[in-house]
């Protein structure tokens, strides 16, 4: 890991009416990390999220990140034309439901390759081969590349919508529970291939989940969330193992009796 | 409408081209903005018109705002002057305007059409209004205004070639033979209303201007005169427009948009050229087709 953090966040807040969604979060993601956000449902791990890339304007505070060409930017006070811009090229978002991230009605292929066409690509040609070799790498059969992700099962919509966004090689991932909704079998295949592609892909990682299990598989470091709030942080291993906070005590034991 | 006066005579009552002076110079207003940003969609406060949307009523605006005493109006459909479309809109200026209606191409100072350009080269003075039914090239693959309008102002097109990339992979070719996206002045990308894309190249630099209106969606926009329109596409699969392996039956013509014409019942065909007046005008200038068969020849001179 490298001195600088990759992403900064320091007091952000996001308030809906007169509740604090997410209350004063700091944090930092380095170079080639996954950090995991766990905590309960409603807890504000969505929404933190998605103010992270600025998708959802905060009420408060800052998200620094240090761009491919070594300028460090507010996510947050960016113009929308160059945060977008940012997004689209350095950033990628894996949703919960792969719904909201893929185009159901376009092919595979065209799916993996919409931000290369997004970056000016313009050869058919080689837009289909690297989709080719992006369907084989999140390990879905080549005979599927002209196939619509609508009549794909839950878990390879889900490693379709993942190679749509590691195409462009991006720097930050962030995904919102990428295995929620997904049988076990399944699940335990795409974590796999996650652990496999985030080491390949070198790329900065924040994962949420509310699954201690996926936590400890993938994450290096986690961060507790409760109530909009930061209630710990530390390695996966010790925060797991040996929880200081009573909350993170109790999500840890509860965990351990299911 | 009440029951028209015989079409030579201005109808008594109305404004100058039916709309009130006001209306027209908010329309001409957003012509200029629209003008001003080549292929920029620029709303405007539609008029209910004396014909139903589909009929054309935004290239009907338009024409109403930009005619003057001294114009020649063309109107054509399809390509042609003397379908139902294009009668009635040409009849509703006569009698609105009284301004003089032609149907060669050379003679108009404005012409409004449906679905073509005409294949006689428009040139510095004339104004093509062209009817659009649905503006946004975007509208397909984002259903929010709010965000197709992000996307034009942050020029986020990469997108729309993923249509093209689609009809690829179904197709093996790009597919799309109408309303084929282009690009204006490397700026913003437009829909050119359900032309054929044999059209498209004509687009490119014409000394005419060019006026797009869409009356349902309330939507004007503009090429400026010797403006650059490129049609999307890929290296790999460049664009290319519709080719025919024989001329126009009737004018001999190898360079126009040509439509199929069934002849008999027993399967004959001819092609002809879908522009109407450009065909008289060849025919004569002298030239000739290979003819129509004489059985069609017959059953059209006795039907009349
Ligand atoms: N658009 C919104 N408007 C109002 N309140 C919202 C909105 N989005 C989230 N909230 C509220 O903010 C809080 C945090 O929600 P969030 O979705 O971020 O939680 P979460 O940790 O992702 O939960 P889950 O594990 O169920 O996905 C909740 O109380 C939720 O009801
Ligand atoms: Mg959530």
């Amino acid at each position: 890991m490298s001195e600088t953090p990759i992403l900064e966040v320091r007091g952000l807040t996001k308030r809906f009416g007169a509740r604090a969604a997410v209350r004063d979060v700091s944090l930092e993601l380095w170079p080639g990390e996954v950090l995991g956000i766990v905590g309960e449902s409603g807890s504000g791990k969505t929404t933190l999220l998605n103010c992270l890339g600025g998708r959802m304007p905060a009420d408060a505070g800052e998200v620094l990140y240090h761009t491919g060409d070594g300028r460090e930017v507010d996510m947050l006070a960016l113009s929308e034309a160059d945060r977008r811009r940012l997004l689209r090229t350095e950033w990628g978002f894996v949703h919960q439901n792969p719904r909201d991230g893929l185009r159901p009605d376009v092919s595979a292929g065209g799916n993996v390759g919409e931000r290369l066409m997004a970056l000016g690509q313009r050869h058919y040609g080689n837009l289909r081969d690297t989709a080719l070799d992006w369907l084989k790498q999140v390990e879905i059969d080549a005979d599927r590349v002209d196939d619509k992700p609508r009549a794909f099962s839950g878990g390879m919509q889900q490693r379709l919508q993942i190679a749509r966004n590691l195409v462009t090689h991006p720097r930050v991932v962030l995904m919102d529970e990428p295995t929620g909704g997904l049988d076990v079998s399944v699940q335990a295949r795409l974590l796999d291939l996650l652990r496999r592609l985030v080491r390949d892909v070198g790329v900065s990682v924040i994962i949420v989940t509310h699954d201690l299990g996926v936590a400890r598989l993938l994450a290096d470091r986690l961060i507790v969330m409760r109530e909009g709030g930061l209630v710990e942080s530390g390695l996966t291993d010790r925060l797991l193992d040996d929880p200081r906070e009573p909350y993170t005590q109790l999500l840890v034991s509860s965990v351990l009796t299911v | 409408m009440t029951a028209g006066p015989s079409n030579a005579t201005v109808d008594e009552g109305y404004n100058f081209a039916f709309l009130d002076e006001q209306t027209k110079r908010m329309l001409r207003r957003a012509i200029l903005k629209a003008v001003a940003i080549p292929g920029h969609q620029i709303p405007f406060g539609s008029r209910e018109m004396p014909l139903s949307y589909g009929w054309g009523t935004g290239g009907i605006q338009i024409t109403a705002a930009v005619i003057g005493p001294a114009d020649t109006l063309k109107v054509i459909d399809q390509g042609a002057d003397d379908t139902t479309n294009a009668v009635s809109i040409r009849s509703f200026f006569r009698r609105m305007t009284g301004v003089a209606t032609t149907e060669r191409t050379p003679d108009a100072t404005i012409v409004q059409t449906r679905h073509r350009i005409p294949e006689t080269k428009l040139v510095e003075g004339q104004i093509l209004v062209y009817q659009v039914p649905i503006p946004e090239p975007l509208r397909w693959l984002e259903p929010r205004e709010s965000e197709t309008r992000k996307m034009h102002a942050l020029a986020e097109y990469g997108a729309m070639h993923v249509k093209l990339f689609e009809d690829i992979v179904r197709f093996g070719r790009i597919e799309t033979a109408y309303d084929y996206p282009v690009m204006v002045n490397g700026r913003y990308l437009m829909r050119p209303s359900p032309i054929p894309k044999f059209d498209n190249p004509k687009m490119d630099q014409m000394p005419a201007l060019q006026l797009f209106g869409a009356g349902r969606e309330k939507r004007i926009y503009a090429v400026p005169p010797y403006t650059a329109v490129k049609s999307l596409d890929f290296e790999d699969y460049p664009f290319q427009i519709e080719k025919w392996d024989q001329p126009c039956a009737l004018c001999g013509a190898d360079d126009t948009f040509l439509d199929e014409i069934i002849t008999d019942d027993k399967g004959g065909r001819m092609f002809v050229c879908s522009d109407t007046d450009h065909c008289e005008q060849r025919r004569a200038a002298g030239h000739r087709g290979t003819g129509a068969p004489q059985s069609y020849v017959a059953a059209v001179e006795g039907g009349e």
